[in-house]
């Protein structure tokens, strides 16, 4: 039964059959009396589908919720009911023909929310009209312009969604914006800035991907701030690439514009998760502004002519590597058909003796093979030790610093283009937007210790 | 108006909302110890809270108050209590199970009914108190009641909740918090507004602080258990007065909250009277005057004053997050037709400017002293009566009209000036629903507009959790007698309530019941042990709360094989607080046996005792005697036999 319909939405077995038979539905405004003679008055919610099949959820006048055993229920009867209607009402954006045109692309998520109170739900806020209600500060910025391509959790996100989301980027700039903001999940953020980076090439303006670590309707939330640094960069930053624009450290302090070939999310909560890898970041931005860090990129120019292109080929995968693998894992893959293979290797690029044979084999039938670093900083250098010069003869092309995951989504652009084995090699060994650099600066890899006495002083005299 | 009131006649309402932390281990939602209390920091983060909009667009009145605000919030980390929960950095773990029990007990206890399945809401607070901007909170029992007095107080609702920081300083729009004590888990009991009178209020703290003793697992020292108190009159707003931190204070602040809330309907039938019905009915009027003023009598309007302030505090690199934006700024705000409201009586002692004053401090982040001046109590230095004259000419303020002056950062003189006008809106309508922060004084401030239960809505980072049947069984089995219980029992043993009261505080109770549950000891005598004698020795600096247990036990059992003992008992707790060993403390005290011939020792003690003095009257010399055979007898042969083998030795020879 759809949602849309379902007056007990939710609610499954035991419970579901009792309060059909006391006909009650979603929305009620009900008083239930149980049976050691507690009385409970409150709107009946929508049950969770991974929640039991035996409690009814109300939310009290007083705000709380509870869960009522159906089995303790002596009498419920429905004294009202108001249908939650999610529709916010608008407040136009306010458009200054002064202002860069920004347009935002929404994939899910919600990167500014309202709440329900009477029903406790979170609703999206997305509209400009939204946008602006929730963040007003954005009206200062720019004309905003929003569009939904999809709504999905961003670790469902694959080949499907990067195709519309390059083309909508396209359309986009093409259509006259200043600056693209892209609304994302931070599961798989890095991942999507690094194929779009393959797919949009040649921007005349910037490509900003944005989330937040802590949902919007927190009080706490990052959301805004991280949104309001991104539409600044979009609209008046003068990097023209695909980037990140996250927080810098988890105060309120400061974003990152990360590069999206080289960024990638370093921590499963902490707001200052994503990290510019085996690099510095492009750029600080901060209510007053931008602070360059990194002199070398794409400046901003509306002479130039964006190229989207989304070929791809999704036959390939991530082979992390570990100590026992057996060579039937190769041979898996490549009996279930898939094309490109990149390898996160051991220090400087390593797998084990029993795997070359196999590899061997899957070369020779056409996948093919690279190999990446599972340490994510430093180079594959396959030439150092004997197991790496090994694998260079069997075939295993290095791709000195790019990230497993940048690998991955370069590997399965490049095919899309091109089977020919040396094509395919040269392509991805040339780098289109830094995701292969040729040298790594002494700052590139600073994992700060905590506990050092020097470390933990630094970090109580600075802002964490 | 007078500061005495018939509470009945102006229909009295106040109910509580008892906080009591409890003793756990760990805190509720993460994996940090509970009850470690630092005052250092490794580390610190720097936050802002926002509001969120609800569906229909508007700010909860709350949010919107903290939002105006704009504060600065940083956060000071230990890594001894403090973790990336702490941080809202990582959400939140499993919560802590044994917390949820002893949540329960104290609900049994209460007589409420245990809810099914156990929903964590958040509940906002954008002050900063708590890092994510809400707190984690879920009602775990519903519909309980006590007795008191002749009748019963309802119990609403008892839930479980994290803990919030420590606030360490609050200056203009910084404000700074410690999380030691974040996340800590506590019960918050709540009653039904059944009370009728401010000693009644004391009492009922009282009364359910007992009630968390009992259960035993209750953390106690300061802090450890905070109350708010809510009062409303007939026609007035409920007035929640938080963190109330001991039981004696309550009484003054509740009598002066219905003072000042019968004095507010007071104010609001004068402003009627005046015609002024409706928030557009209120004129306030506000002008920048800085330069018209800069050559001032008056301290507070000159900018070097201010600027001198700013001055002395720059040396902390974060003293600049404390600064509103904008040039220093004197701002006039005529009231019109407001005359005579400025001084209106609120609190005893106190009037309608104190209530401007708090706004203009919360939210205008305006926290010199005094917060404003105004006309109705201009300072009188020279000059200063003929400035303000050629203020009200400049400001056209006629006799009907008040005046106030504010200075400080521009933006927040005319935050301030808003809200001055906002007050006066809601004076239209009587008591606002307020927070109010106690003072030492009994008197209250404003801290924030009162959170509706609109601020709640569900965490849906944790999973509801079942609360079977079995498990309020198992805790019911187990669960300690209420303290009424316990009143009725050691009464009936003429043990007076006080000391009834002191035993359940303090947890001497406990030991009561377990030595005469274990050692058969007399209920009334084991009483007045623990209650009166063990008070004493602990005052004198005897470590008696060291004593374990199993000493306790070892004790008492002695005490019924040698009753004696029992008059030794002072030497010997003293002996046992020190070492553990009962029979070494006996052994080291001399009291390890039995002295079985008392007559023939008291027939010795009396040829050789040298008494010369044939003065001695009969009830002297008993007394002498009894005095002398003690000293040698005490503890090992009872007083009462010593006397009586006495008495009849001294008829023998008369």
């Amino acid at each position: 039964m759809s949602d849309a319909k379902d007056p007990l939405k939710g609610y499954r077995g035991h419970a579901r059959s009792r309060l059909e038979r006391w006909g009650m539905r979603v929305w009620g405004d009900v008083r239930v009396r149980n049976t050691a003679g507690s009385t409970f008055e409150g709107v009946i919610l929508p049950r969770g589908e991974t929640f039991d099949d035996l409690h009814l959820v109300l939310k009290l006048k007083t705000g709380y919720n509870v869960g009522i055993h159906v089995d303790r229920i002596e009498s419920i009867e429905e004294l009202g009911f108001k249908e939650a209607v999610y529709k916010i009402p608008e407040k136009a954006f306010p458009v200054t023909p002064d202002l860069p045109n920004v347009t935002l692309l929404g994939t899910g998520g919600t990167i500014a929310s309202r709440l329900d109170y009477r029903t406790g739900a979170v609703i999206p806020a997305f509209t400009p009209g939204e946008l602006y209600g929730a963040v007003p500060e954005l009206a200062e910025l720019c004309n905003l312009t929003t569009k939904k391509i999809f709504g999905v959790f961003s670790e469902n996100m694959s080949w499907a969604e990067y195709v519309p989301l390059a083309e909508a980027v396209g359309e986009a700039i093409d259509g006259g914006a200043d600056g693209i903001v892209i609304g994302h999940g931070t599961d798989t953020m890095g991942h999507t800035a690094s194929v779009l980076s393959f797919m949009v090439q040649n921007s005349p303006v910037p490509v900003v991907i944005v989330g937040s670590q802590r949902s919007s309707d927190r009080p706490s939330s990052d959301a805004a701030l991280n949104l309001i640094h991104a539409v600044s960069a979009a609209a008046s930053g003068d990097i023209a690439e695909v980037q990140i624009c996250m927080f810098g450290p988890t105060s309120d302090r400061y974003g990152l514009l990360h590069r999206g070939t080289r960024c990638r999310k370093m921590h499963s909560s902490y707001r200052s998760t994503f990290r510019t890898i085996g690099d510095v970041p492009l750029s600080v931005v901060d209510r007053d502004g931008f602070t360059a860090i990194n002199p070398d990129y794409l400046p901003r120019d509306h002479s130039r002519n964006v190229r989207i292109d989304t070929r791809h080929d999704d036959r390939v995968t991530i082979l992390y590597y570990y100590p026992g693998m057996k060579p039937d894992v190769v041979d898996a893959l490549v009996e279930k058909g898939y094309r490109g293979i990149v390898i996160a290797g051991t220090g400087l690029g390593h797998v084990n003796k029993p795997l070359f044979p196999a590899l061997k084999r899957a070369i020779d039938q056409g996948v093919h093979v690279v190999m990446t670093v599972q340490t994510l900083w430093g180079f594959a250098q396959m030439y150092v030790y004997d197991t790496g010069r090994d694998l260079l003869d069997v075939g295993v092309v290095p791709l000195d610093n790019m990230l497993p995951e940048t690998a991955l989504m370069k590997l399965g652009w490049v095919l899309g283009h091109t089977h020919e084995h040396d094509e395919v090699m040269a392509m991805m060994r040339n780098p289109i937007s830094h995701e292969i650099t040729e040298r790594e600066p002494h700052n590139g890899y600073l994992i700060l210790q905590g506990g050092l006495p020097e470390v933990d002083e630094f970090i109580t005299d600075h802002w964490k | 108006m007078t500061d005495s009131l018939d509470y009945k006649k102006i229909g009295l309402r106040v109910g509580l909302e008892v906080h009591q932390q409890l003793d756990t281990h760990r805190k509720l939602f993460c994996h940090c110890p509970a009850g470690v209390y630092t005052s250092s920091h490794d580390g610190s983060v720097l936050r802002h809270m926002r509001p969120t909009l609800s569906e229909l667009g508007e700010y909860d009145g709350t949010a919107l108050m903290e939002f105006k605000t704009k504060k600065n919030v940083v956060y000071l980390l230990h890594k001894s209590n403090t973790c990336t929960y702490e941080m809202d950095d990582t959400p939140p773990f499993p919560i802590n199970q044994e917390a949820i029990d002893i949540a329960i007990e104290q609900c049994l206890m209460l007589g409420c009914d245990i809810v099914d399945e156990v929903h964590i809401a958040r509940k906002q607070y954008l002050d900063g108190s708590i890092p994510t901007g809400f707190q984690r909170t879920a009602i775990v029992g519903v519909e309980g009641s006590i007795p008191f007095r002749e009748r019963r107080i309802s119990i609403t609702q008892i839930s479980v909740e994290e803990d919030s920081c420590r606030e360490i300083s609050d200056c203009g729009h910084l404000i700074v918090w410690r999380t030691d004590r974040l996340g800590m888990p506590l019960i918050e009991t709540v009653t039904g507004p059944d009370l009728r009178t401010p000693e009644e209020v004391e009492e009922a703290i009282l009364c359910i602080g007992r009630v968390c003793r009992s259960t035993g697992h209750v953390r106690v020292g300061m802090g450890a258990s905070r109350q708010d108190v809510n009062v409303s009159v007939a026609g007035g707003r409920r007035v929640e007065i938080k963190g109330v931190a001991k039981a004696g204070l309550a009484p003054a602040l509740v009598h002066g909250e219905a003072v000042r809330q019968v004095n507010l309907l007071k104010l609001r039938d004068e402003l009627r009277g005046r015609g002024l019905c409706d928030a557009e009915d209120i004129h306030v009027e506000h002008e920048d005057v800085t330069n018209l003023v800069a050559d001032s009598q008056v301290d507070h309007f000159r900018a070097t004053n201010w600027q001198s302030q700013r001055a002395t505090r720059a040396a902390d690199p974060r003293s600049e997050l404390e600064h509103g934006r904008g040039e220093f700024c004197v701002r006039a705000v005529v009231l019109r037709g407001l005359a005579r409201t400025l001084s209106w009586p609120t609190q005893p002692g106190l009037t309608f400017a104190h209530e401007l004053q708090g706004r203009v401090r919360v939210i205008a982040c305006l926290d010199q002293q005094p917060t404003f001046i105004h006309d109705a109590k201009w300072p009188d230095c020279e000059g200063a009566q003929q400035e303000l004259e050629r203020l009200r000419d400049h400001l056209d303020c006629g006799g009907d009209d008040a005046l106030i002056m504010i200075w400080g950062a521009a933006d927040d003189t005319v935050t301030a000036a808003k809200e001055i006008r906002l007050r006066y809106v809601d004076a239209l309508d009587g008591v606002p629903n307020e927070t109010r922060q106690p003072k030492k004084d009994g008197s209250t401030d404003f801290e924030r507009i009162l959170p509706g239960p609109d601020r709640m809505y569900p965490d849906t980072d944790s999973p509801p959790q079942a609360v079977t049947r079995n498990r309020v069984k198992r805790l019911q089995d187990t669960l300690p007698e209420p303290p009424w219980e316990r009143e009725e029992r050691y009464g009936d043993v003429g043990i007076p309530l006080p000391t009834i009261h002191f035993l359940i505080r303090r947890g001497g109770a406990r030991l009561v019941d377990l030595v005469v549950d274990n050692c058969g000891s007399d209920l009334a005598w084991t009483c007045y042990f623990f209650g009166e004698r063990l008070k004493g020795l602990r005052r004198s600096g005897v470590p008696v709360d060291q004593i374990s247990d199993a000493g306790w036990l070892a004790l008492f059992n002695r005490f019924s094989r040698q009753p004696a003992l029992r008059d030794a008992w002072k030497e010997i707790v003293s002996g046992l607080a020190e070492s553990p060993d009962i029979d070494t403390v006996l052994a080291d005290l001399g009291l390890n046996d039995r002295f079985d011939d008392v007559p023939e020792g008291v027939r010795s003690a009396i040829e050789t005792e040298p008494f010369q003095q044939p003065a001695y009257d009969d009830g002297q010399l008993n007394r002498f005697l009894m005095g002398c055979l003690m000293s040698g007898l005490r503890g090992l042969v009872p007083a009462v036999e010593v006397a009586s083998a006495l008495s009849s030795e001294l008829e023998a020879r008369t």
